[in-house]
């Protein structure tokens, strides 16, 4: 005697949040069962193993069956094939998009590729994130890539309205793609420490600071609309940029921003001694890193030599955080004071993001 | 030419790839009505097409717009090769033909492939122009309004209720004819979905001929059926139930408010003969309801204390009618049939004959509704049952279908002789059924003989009945139906009779088993609860006649045995009445299902059922003795249990009040499982229901021993969860907005080849057992809820297959409202509180104005002949009178029971709640069985539902197996009856069923087909709370609702 078909369809299609969850992190039918079980779900209307089951098996048929519409959130909404309320409708979209933080670090900034997808099974081992869902998520970056790729507009808008997705996963999403675009490396070892979190602030940053629509500011994007305004850096800025590198290489220059920072700081921190004796190194390493940028090699590693010209040799010398925003406030405001200086804007537009970047990343 | 059919393509979205090189589409559009068809451009190169044709104009008999479907076809142009079918979408535009219903349908519809599902939507404008109106009910039956709901329906007001309609329609299954065998399968199922579409136009128009012939406007209760018949035919019958309605205007209102709930004086049995003598049309009804004054100090009298019990009255009197009723060859009563001799008589030799005996089916005084308005319904006798196995043959020609005609005929004129044996003139919650394997097919009809209201119906149809009028004075509403209509002396069927718990003045059986929903008035003590029995029967498999005889003679078995359970389980669960009962019985090539499913209820006016008493055969054996006083005590501890969980409390009434029950041998009837009471020889068992009557179960054998089993092993619904099968739940009045229709569907497959019928019994039962559970666990969110209108239909698919299909809703209560709502309605009420409810005693005032009391009954003393009718009274006798069973005879059962406790409590009326329910922007279209909705109200009937759809797949593996398979299919015709209601402005569809869900498969070849066919009735609902607001401003007619709570 074997249950040769069972099926359950509700005018209003019926989803529990809980299974769905299960469901989206790949659990088989068995092993959500399990899960359901141990959660105590026996306990409520006196199910038992078989009703269980039976539920789960609807649900994951349900789902499976929407998971089609869920490619594209906004057919969700008027599509006649399920009844869903609204709610419903976003909380579906929105778990279903979500991921794991684990998992996205692991490919964050990289090609989303057929190859990075062969690789899922290395991720998923290392992560724990089944490999069903590790598709999932990766499938969700790879086609949210594809659909901005092709918009004009701004990044997070888009998405946010293509997806229906809430603000924050938006741009959570909008850092993932710009990650993926300009390839930015943040797999090495010495990047390990930073969470998606960290990426996805410095993103932001980038996003909001250095890129063609940043410079149209957020009003007037509408008489801007330039393809991948979002995505890819201010070229211009970058060639900006390298004006910089007066700052290191006039020595005159480079004397008096030290002088000024160092008579701001003095007697303001214990680790003044350190500062004043590194300051020409780091400096040094945020203009030479400023000044690189114009190399698209050199924009992939600019997490990894922020991490090296600068984290790392602040961290050795045990600056705290409150070391650390004193220090790069005053390294930014002193600039100002130099009169010979002449490129305060792309000073600030370049000093602006990275000393938000850096006192993300500074941390064990 | 009366009619112009206009339609207009607007735009397609969601459209399937269909050219793999550009990932798009080219798609057009064949818009057909008929034999004319019209196409739209090519709008190339896109999957959101905007054709915005132009008007496409049909020029049509309407006989033509009620028998044909709109059918709308889009395709994918290919310059090269043939254009590809992308799909259908079939429209009736049936609902524009009545000048009340639906003005236009505009909408999204899906796009349907019996292939693919639905490929993406068409947004498609349809408009009817009718011409001359004057004429225009000559060729066709435009304008009659059909119902699923067995309701009167709300909103209208029945004028006079004319009585059953009834029609069916055959055609050879093209899925059978040979040209099918090189024919596509989607050529096979799009001929087929045609075909049935057609011939449900058909039968539709036809009906609606019946109906105006009759003098009506409407059918109430349409229930239509599919016999799938296979190489022998396609059937497509319906029943229904045929009316005048009114729609109800402000000023009718106006009147219910002057004379508010006095009216339910229900009495009915002094109606007056000249009260038969109604004009023919109802229509012309309303003219002659005058003040209705005089009668309205009938009514409150009837709401005061009961009047001395009167011994003097006339007994049952024997009418010319049940003469001939005898003679089986009742005579027409009157001279207007004749319009069944027309649709269905056959030019025979016998022709007049024949033509008599068509024009009697008119007279069949049956009726499809299952609730009434109050006062309609005066007496329930029980249910009544009939069931005949035929053998299947080609229907030689499908213009004249007298074989299955003759065959419904038969089983109807039984009906109609088991309802004259209960004393009854008339059947309600009319329904029949058929079950089909191979040649064999069983035919089967039940309703309940009850006593009507002749006010309501026209002259000639029910004036046979009062057989039994010993009731004159009014009795009241809550109790009155309860009565036994059939005389104490030449009972049909031995039964205990007591007086009323109620008022005290009749008798009433210790059990009563009905067919119907609870009436809004009765009184009922606790809450209800589903109720079913189950029951496989192996059979061997045999051929031909055989086959038929070996089925014919299992059926009166089957029904005894469900009759049994259906008993056993009542009394377990302390309750005394059936209501919904629904017997069904399936046939397979090697076994017979049986499900009987009702919803138990304590009716105050009833006796309290006595407990349920366990019998051992050897009565020395001290282990069995020790065994027999376990079970027994169980069983006594799950009826206190149950008493507790179902709030079934009648206060001790003392014994003087009661007439002493009619004393009943005290023998015990050897039959094991036996319903004799007897408590004689087991004194020591400490029996704490009822002293008198406990019910004896023996353990004789291991069957006894089986069933207590399966008895004990019924598991309650989980805390939060009740569940009934009729249209409310009793003891539930406040209902909150949350609801959620759902179809399950189940099927298991025996691979034990070598089962015993107590094996096949425990996994039916467990199939049952486990949906059940699975209901109550998927929807534990909605707690507290109750599963309404459970719906379960049985089927045996293939051998070694056992399909069980629910259909139900499951609505939200508020539990803390319970108690206090219940109080306040308990004291101040004695009648309805819904509007609707209230028209209709202001609709008996009107009528009965002119129909004074006079001395009808008066006449005739007591029958005696009555007693010759009780023949195949009892389940007992049944087993003897198997002889009546032969090969393409029928089976007949009676079934009828009663019993039950006093208590006043208030009456069981559910009052809808006006929760606000949630708003979303999309169009949501609520589906419920039911004939409401909680919380909203209905504001427009749009016209009737009925869809067939035929799916079929090559690719069953890939569609996630037949689960997958199925869960889409269902899941898209929701998705289709949800389109076609909000294309016709509709929010809602009331009364839904699916009459007919046939899966077959072939998971070798990776095939497999499944056909639905659903129905209901597209509504407009407002909220109820909306409504109030309107009503001030607007319409006078909807703030009753409101001043009805004031007035009661």
């Amino acid at each position: 005697m074997s249950v040769e078909l069972d099926v359950f369809v509700g005018n209003t299609t019926i989803m529990d949040e809980e299974v769905y969850q299960l469901w989206l992190d790949g659990y088989t039918v068995t092993d959500a069962v399990k899960v359901r079980m141990e959660g105590g779900v026996l306990d409520e209307c006196e199910a038992n193993a078989d009703v269980v089951l039976s539920d789960t098996m609807d649900q994951y048929r349900t789902f499976h069956m929407c998971e089609r519409l869920l490619h594209s959130p906004a057919k969700l909404a008027n599509q006649l094939l399920y009844q869903i309320t609204p709610h419903r409708q976003t909380i579906l979209i929105e778990r279903y998009y979500a991921f794991d933080d684990g998992f996205v670090r692991e490919v964050l900034g990289k090609k989303l590729s057929k190859g990075t997808k062969k690789d899922l099974d290395d991720i998923s081992a290392k992560t724990g994130v089944t490999l069903k869902s590790c598709r999932r998520q990766f499938d969700n970056f790879k086609r949210v890539f594809k659909v901005v790729e092709e918009l004009k507009g701004p990044l997070v808008e888009n998405i946010r309205h293509h997806f229906l997705l809430s603000d924050k996963l938006a741009k959570d999403y909008a850092a993932i793609v710009f990650f993926a675009n300009n390839r930015f490396e943040t797999g090495k070892r010495k990047l390990q420490y930073l969470t998606f979190q960290d990426f996805a602030f410095c993103a932001g940053q980038l996003i909001n600071n250095w890129t063609v629509g940043a410079v149209a500011g957020p009003d007037s994007f509408v008489d801007n609309m330039v393809e991948d305004m979002d995505v890819d850096l201010d070229k211009e800025f970058l060639q900006e940029l390298k004006e910089l590198k007066i700052l290191i290489t006039d020595k005159d220059l480079l004397d008096q921003h030290k002088s000024l920072v160092c008579t701001a700081l003095r007697g303001k921190t214990k680790t003044f001694n350190e500062m004043e004796a590194n300051f020409k190194n780091l400096s040094r390493g945020l203009v030479n890193i400023a000044a690189k940028l114009t190399n698209t090699k050199d924009v992939r590693d600019f997490f990894i030599d922020l991490v090296e010209k600068f984290i790392e040799p602040c961290r050795s010398d045990r600056w705290t955080a409150a070391d650390m925003k004193l220090y790069l406030t005053h390294y930014t405001n002193s600039v100002h004071i130099l009169d010979t200086f002449k490129h305060q804007i792309v000073w600030d537009r370049y000093m602006g993001v990275i000393k938000s970047c850096i006192f993300k990343m500074y941390h064990d | 030419m009366p009619g112009k059919l206009k339609a207009k393509i607007v735009a397609g979205r969601h459209l399937p790839v269909m050219d793999r090189a550009s990932d798009l589409t080219d798609a057009f559009v064949e818009v057909k009505f008929g034999n004319t068809t019209f196409k739209t451009d090519v709008y190339p190169k896109s999957l959101n097409p905007q054709w915005n044709s132009e008007w496409f104009k049909f020029e049509v008999d309407d006989e033509d717009l009620q028998d044909e479907p709109l059918q709308i076809t889009v395709l994918d142009h290919d310059t090269y090769s043939a254009n590809d079918a992308i799909g259908k979408v079939y429209i009736d535009i049936d609902p524009l033909l009545c000048t009340e219903a639906a003005s236009v349908i505009s909408g999204w519809f899906p796009i349907y492939d019996t292939i693919h599902g639905i490929r993406g939507e068409i947004n498609v404008l349809v408009k009817v122009e009718l011409f001359n109106d004057l004429n225009r009910f000559r060729q066709s039956s435009c304008g009659v309004k059909f119902f699923c709901t067995t309701s009167i329906p709300r909103g209208y007001r029945a004028a006079t209720v004319h009585g059953f309609v009834e029609e069916l329609v055959v055609n050879e299954d093209p899925e059978y004819q040979w040209i099918d065998r090189i024919r596509t399968p989607r050529a096979s199922n799009e001929a087929r979905q045609r075909l049935i579409s057609l011939m449900s136009g058909e039968l539709q128009r036809k009906i609606g001929l019946k109906v105006l012939e009759m003098g009506g406007n409407a059918v109430v209760g349409y229930l239509q059926c599919f016999d799938l018949e296979g190489e022998s035919g396609l059937v497509v019958r319906a029943i229904g139930t045929a009316c005048s309605l009114e729609k109800l205007s402000s000023g009718s209102i106006l009147n219910t408010h002057t004379h508010p709930n006095t009216a339910p004086a229900s009495n009915a049995c002094n109606s007056p003969s000249k009260d038969g003598k109604e004009p023919v049309f109802g229509e012309d009804l309303p003219s002659s309801s005058g003040p209705p004054t005089p009668f309205r100090a009938l009514p409150t009298s009837s709401s005061s204390p009961p009047p001395p019990f009167s011994p003097s009255k006339p007994c049952s009197r024997q009418s010319s009618s049940s003469d001939t009723d005898l003679s089986l060859t009742p005579k027409t009563g009157m001279g207007s049939g004749g319009s069944a001799g027309k649709e269905a008589g056959p030019l025979k030799t016998l022709l007049r004959q024949q033509t008599q005996t068509a024009l009697e089916q008119r007279e069949f005084p049956f009726f499809t509704l299952t609730s009434f308005p109050s006062a309609f319904l005066l007496h329930v006798g029980g249910v009544v049952n009939a069931r005949s196995v035929k053998l299947l043959d080609r229907i030689h020609n499908p213009d004249e279908p007298e074989t299955r005609d003759a065959w419904w005929e038969e089983i109807r004129q039984e009906i109609k002789s088991h309802a004259k044996a209960l004393g009854c003139h008339a059947v309600v919650g009319y329904s029949e059924s058929t079950s089909i394997c191979e040649e064999v097919c069983i035919l089967s009809a039940s309703g309940t003989a009850a006593i009507l209201n002749h006010r309501y119906m026209r002259e000639g149809c029910l004036d046979i009945g009062s057989t039994d009028h010993r009731f004159e004075e009014p009795s009241p509403p809550t109790c009155g139906f309860c009565h036994i209509p059939y005389d104490e002396l030449n009972m049909p069927f031995p039964a205990q009779l007591t007086y009323c718990y109620h008022c005290r003045r009749q008798k009433v059986p210790d059990v009563l088993f009905t067919t119907i929903d609870l009436p809004a008035e009765a009184a009922v003590t606790g809450k209800g609860c589903h109720i079913q029995a189950r029951l496989c029967r192996l059979k061997k498999k045999a051929q031909g006649e055989v086959n038929a005889t070996a089925i014919s003679n299992l059926l009166p078995f089957m029904e005894y045995e469900l009759h049994t359970q259906l008993m056993n389980k009542l009394k377990l669960r302390s309750m005394n009445a059936l209501f919904g009962l629904r017997i069904q019985i399936s046939v397979g090539e090697n076994m017979l299902l049986g499900l009987a499913s009702a919803t138990g209820v304590y009716l105050t006016a009833l006796p309290a059922p006595g407990g349920i008493q366990i019998a051992g055969k050897t009565p020395g054996d001290p282990s069995n003795e020790q065994h027999i006083l376990t079970i027994q005590k169980r069983i006594n501890d799950a009826i206190a249990k149950n008493k507790e969980l179902y709030q079934i409390n009648p206060p001790e009434l003392t014994e003087e009040g009661v007439g002493s029950p009619i004393p009943e041998p005290r023998q015990r009837s050897r039959l094991f499982r036996s319903h004799s009471e007897s408590s004689d020889e087991l004194s020591e068992l400490d029996l704490s229901h009822g002293k008198k009557d406990a019910f004896v179960l023996e353990i004789d054998d291991t069957d006894a021993v089986e069933d207590i089993h399966s008895l004990l092993t019924d598991a309650n619904p989980p805390i939060g969860f009740y569940s009934c099968n009729t249209e409310t739940m009793p003891g539930i009045y406040n209902w909150t907005s949350g609801i959620q229709m759902f179809t399950s569907v189940r099927i298991l497959r025996l691979s034990n080849t070598n089962l015993t019928n107590q094996g096949l019994n425990k996994i039916f039962t467990d199939l049952c057992e486990n949906l059940l559970k699975s209901f109550y666990f998927k929807l534990r969110s909605m707690v507290p809820c109750c599963l309404c209108h459970l719906n379960f239909t049985v089927a045996v698919p293939e051998e070694e297959l056992i399909q069980v299909a629910v259909t139900a809703v499951a609505m939200t209560f508020d539990k803390d409202q319970t108690q206090e709502k219940l109080a306040e309605k308990l004291i101040p009420k004695g009648g309805s509180d819904t509007d609707e409810q209230l028209q209709f005693p202001l609709e008996l005032c009107a009528d009965s104005s002119n129909s004074q009391p006079s001395s009808k009954i008066s006449g005739v003393p007591e029958s005696t002949n009555i007693s010759s009718r009780d023949r195949c009274s009892t389940w007992l006798e049944l087993l003897r009178l198997k002889a009546h069973t032969i090969r393409r005879g029928s089976v007949k059962t009676i079934s009828s029971l009663e019993h039950s406790s006093p208590l006043p409590e208030g009456r069981s009326r559910s009052l809808r709640s006006s929760r606000s329910f949630g708003g979303s922007s999309v169009t949501v279209v609520k589906m419920t069985p039911l004939s409401f909705l909680p919380g909203t109200r209905i504001i427009k009937y749009l016209g009737i539902i009925n869809m067939f759809f035929i799916r079929e797949t090559t690719s069953l593996r890939e569609e996630g197996g037949v689960s997958g398979f199925l869960h889409s299919f269902i899941a898209e015709v929701f998705a289709m009856v949800r389109a076609h209601v909000a294309a016709l402005g509709g929010n809602a569809v009331v009364s839904y069923s699916m009459q007919d869900c046939v899966l077959m498969e072939n998971p070798n070849k990776n095939q497999a087909q499944c056909l639905i066919n659903v129905s209901g009735d597209a509504v407009i609902c407002v909220r109820e709370s909306d409504q109030d607001s309107l009503a001030s401003t607007t319409t006078i007619g909807h703030s009753c609702s409101s001043t009805t709570d004031v007035t009661t």
